[in-house]
């Protein structure tokens, strides 16, 4: 049975294709990427090599503090948002709703499938302001308060950025966090509640810590995916007002395409990459401590 | 106290028992009114802007203008946005679908094969490849993007859709391989064993027999990948260099240009399509969509 299982030929026959195209596709090109740090120009204008000007300019770039800034801000903000609403949102499936709560599931679930692009233009038209009066500023007007130009000042624009980041992803985090808690006994929870734990008492010292792990898995996810946002901000805001709301991933894709320097453009990528794997990492390290302690 | 109220001992207990029920199920339905509220305003909350998209894509370009942005459409036979939006929308649906499909069936053939030779085969430096793979999860796509957008210059395969198939295939394949590895865990091997003594070769074995017991899963990922790879606007941007190759994504996003800003109709009739393609293929498909979803991210 071992030498069956063992077979260097299927082997290399069943894993080659997958491994060939995603070798030649996604390692080889990151590799690439590396090099391209040295360059400056494009595919188009050619090359011509650099030295280490991309990452002087890097340091002296004052475009990207504050995408840098904005692209650790949104990650923390929308991850907590989401993994927060997500999290009140299970609760009330499994302790509100219970079995029967499916439609509801499914409703609250519909936004996570639906094309990003989709619902940062449908949101793009539900803020706005110009030419157009939105719902959203009807309504405020409708209740005696002044329209606001949601996408002309950066807080504002955030503001809307998360409220559509939110709606958008809180049934895939209620979901989520809903199976995880389906994990817990029933037994443990009725023991506490007959030893007179309180509703509060009983989320915080027996809910909580035991949904630990898929809390974390939310965390990790969730902060993958807002690192490399991209579709929905460059839908709703494209960026602005100037350059409030651009995001790392969209300065490089601006930087190598709109401006043509492939060079910095990579350096820009390098620097999310390298964000990336810093957080992920450190996530790792301070939850592998956690259930030691708890 | 209230017990003692609710349930006088003396009475017979078969005339008792509906009376001191009816107060309590009133008191719990009471006591749950701000749960009901909180559901109510979630659904609205969930429901609005999509009921208000859908009622804007019935309003002519004069409603728009004129009439209360929260007021319905005059009618809900007038289809002209619907046809205007169709003329370029049918374009955009079939290059997704082109694109799409191909890499999503590539991607579940080769991912699973990958998987069984991860998982179910024994051989030195799995776990190291399984991992190599692992890493492609937290890549951001634009690492990736010159390079590739280089490569394709130089094959010349700017001008086809080509660029967009091949680099699906390959965004699509760390997830599939890892859940793939994944899932074979729990398959028995007394099955290939049995396979093997039935004189099946392992890859016999593996299209004979792994391939369709994995039926459930390879539906499950191929959905995920599907709505990955659908609603990807980073490559399709990058590797559509004309208007006929744009993507449902990409033409979405130029069809306000297309149209002038103020052409409302066509542009809600255009993203409502997007909506309801993708709401019939969620109602169909629901339960197994968030099941499969949510599998993706725990282990990713």
């Amino acid at each position: 049975m071992h030498s069956v299982l063992g077979d260097r030929r299927s082997i290399a026959i069943l894993l080659g294709p997958a491994l060939l195209v995603y070798s030649l596709v996604m390692l080889l090109p990151m590799l690439w990427s590396l090099g391209y740090t040295f360059f400056t120009g494009s595919v188009i204008s050619g090359f011509s090599y650099a030295g280490t000007a991309n990452f002087e300019k890097l340091f002296n770039d004052p475009a990207l503090p504050s995408s840098l800034w904005f692209t650790v801000k949104y990650a923390a903000a929308i991850t907590l948002g989401q993994v927060f609403v997500g999290y009140a949102l299970a609760l009330l499936y499994v302790f509100f709703l219970r079995k029967a709560g499916s439609v509801v599931r499914t409703l609250v679930f519909f936004p996570v499938v639906l094309p990003t692009v989709a619902v940062g233009l449908l949101f793009q038209k539900f803020f706005e302001f110009a030419p157009q009066t939105g719902p959203v500023n009807s309504m405020l007007e409708t209740f005696g308060f002044e329209a606001v130009d949601w996408f002309g000042t950066p807080g504002k624009a955030f503001f809307v950025i998360a409220v559509m980041d939110i709606w958008r992803s809180m049934g895939f985090y209620a979901i989520l966090l809903y199976t995880g808690l389906l994990d817990i006994p029933d037994d443990v929870m009725e023991a506490a509640a007959i030893d007179g734990a309180s509703t509060w008492r009983l989320i915080r010292s027996i809910i909580v810590p035991l949904s630990l792990p898929v809390l974390v898995s939310s965390l990790v996810f969730s902060i993958n995916g807002t690192l490399k946002a991209f579709d929905s901000i460059y839908a709703l805001t494209g960026g602005g007002p100037g350059n409030a709301t651009t995001p790392l991933t969209l300065y490089m894709y601006q930087t190598s395409f709109a401006y043509g320097d492939y060079g910095y453009g990579a350096t820009i990528a390098l620097t999310l990459t390298v964000l990336c794997l810093l957080v992920t990492a450190f996530i790792f390290r301070a939850t592998r401590r956690a259930p030691e302690q708890g | 106290m209230a017990l003692t109220i609710d349930s006088p001992p003396s009475s017979p207990a078969a005339q008792v028992r509906p009376r001191p029920r009816k107060p309590r199920r009133v008191l719990r339905f009471v006591r749950r009114i701000p749960g009901y509220l909180c559901v109510a305003v979630l659904l609205l909350l969930v429901a609005y802007p999509l009921v208000w998209l859908f009622l804007g894509s019935f309003k002519t370009q004069a409603e728009f203008l004129n009439d209360s942005t929260l007021a319905l459409p005059d009618s809900f036979t007038n289809f002209d946005n619907y046809s205007q939006a169709w003329s370029s929308v049918a374009l955009y649906l079939r290059n997704s679908l082109l694109t799409v499909l191909p890499a999503l069936a590539i991607i579940v053939v080769i991912g699973t094969a990958a998987g069984f030779a991860l998982e179910v085969m024994v051989w030195r430096g799995r776990g190291t490849t399984l991992l190599l793979f692992l890493a492609g999860i937290m890549i951001p796509g634009q690492m990736i993007l010159l390079p590739l957008f280089t490569a394709y210059f130089e094959l010349h395969l700017t001008g086809t859709l080509w660029p967009l198939i091949i680099t699906y295939t390959a965004t699509g394949l760390p997830l599939t391989v890892f859940m793939m590895a994944t899932y074979f865990r729990a398959i028995p091997r007394e099955v290939f064993e049995a396979s093997t003594l039935d004189g099946a070769s392992i890859i016999r074995s593996f299209v004979s027999v792994a391939f369709p017991m994995m039926r459930n899963a390879v539906l499950t990922i191929a959905l995920v990948q599907f709505f990955f790879l659908w609603n990807d606007l980073l490559i399709a941007l990058t590797f559509t260099t004309s208007d006929e190759l744009r993507t449902v994504q990409v033409g979405l996003l130029n069809f306000t240009g297309q149209f002038g800003a103020v052409e409302y109709g066509p542009t809600f009739a255009a993203i409502c399509i997007n909506v309801l393609l993708i709401l019939a293929i969620y109602l169909f498909l629901n339960q197994r969509v968030m099941r499969g979803l949510a599998a993706g991210a725990v282990k990713g």
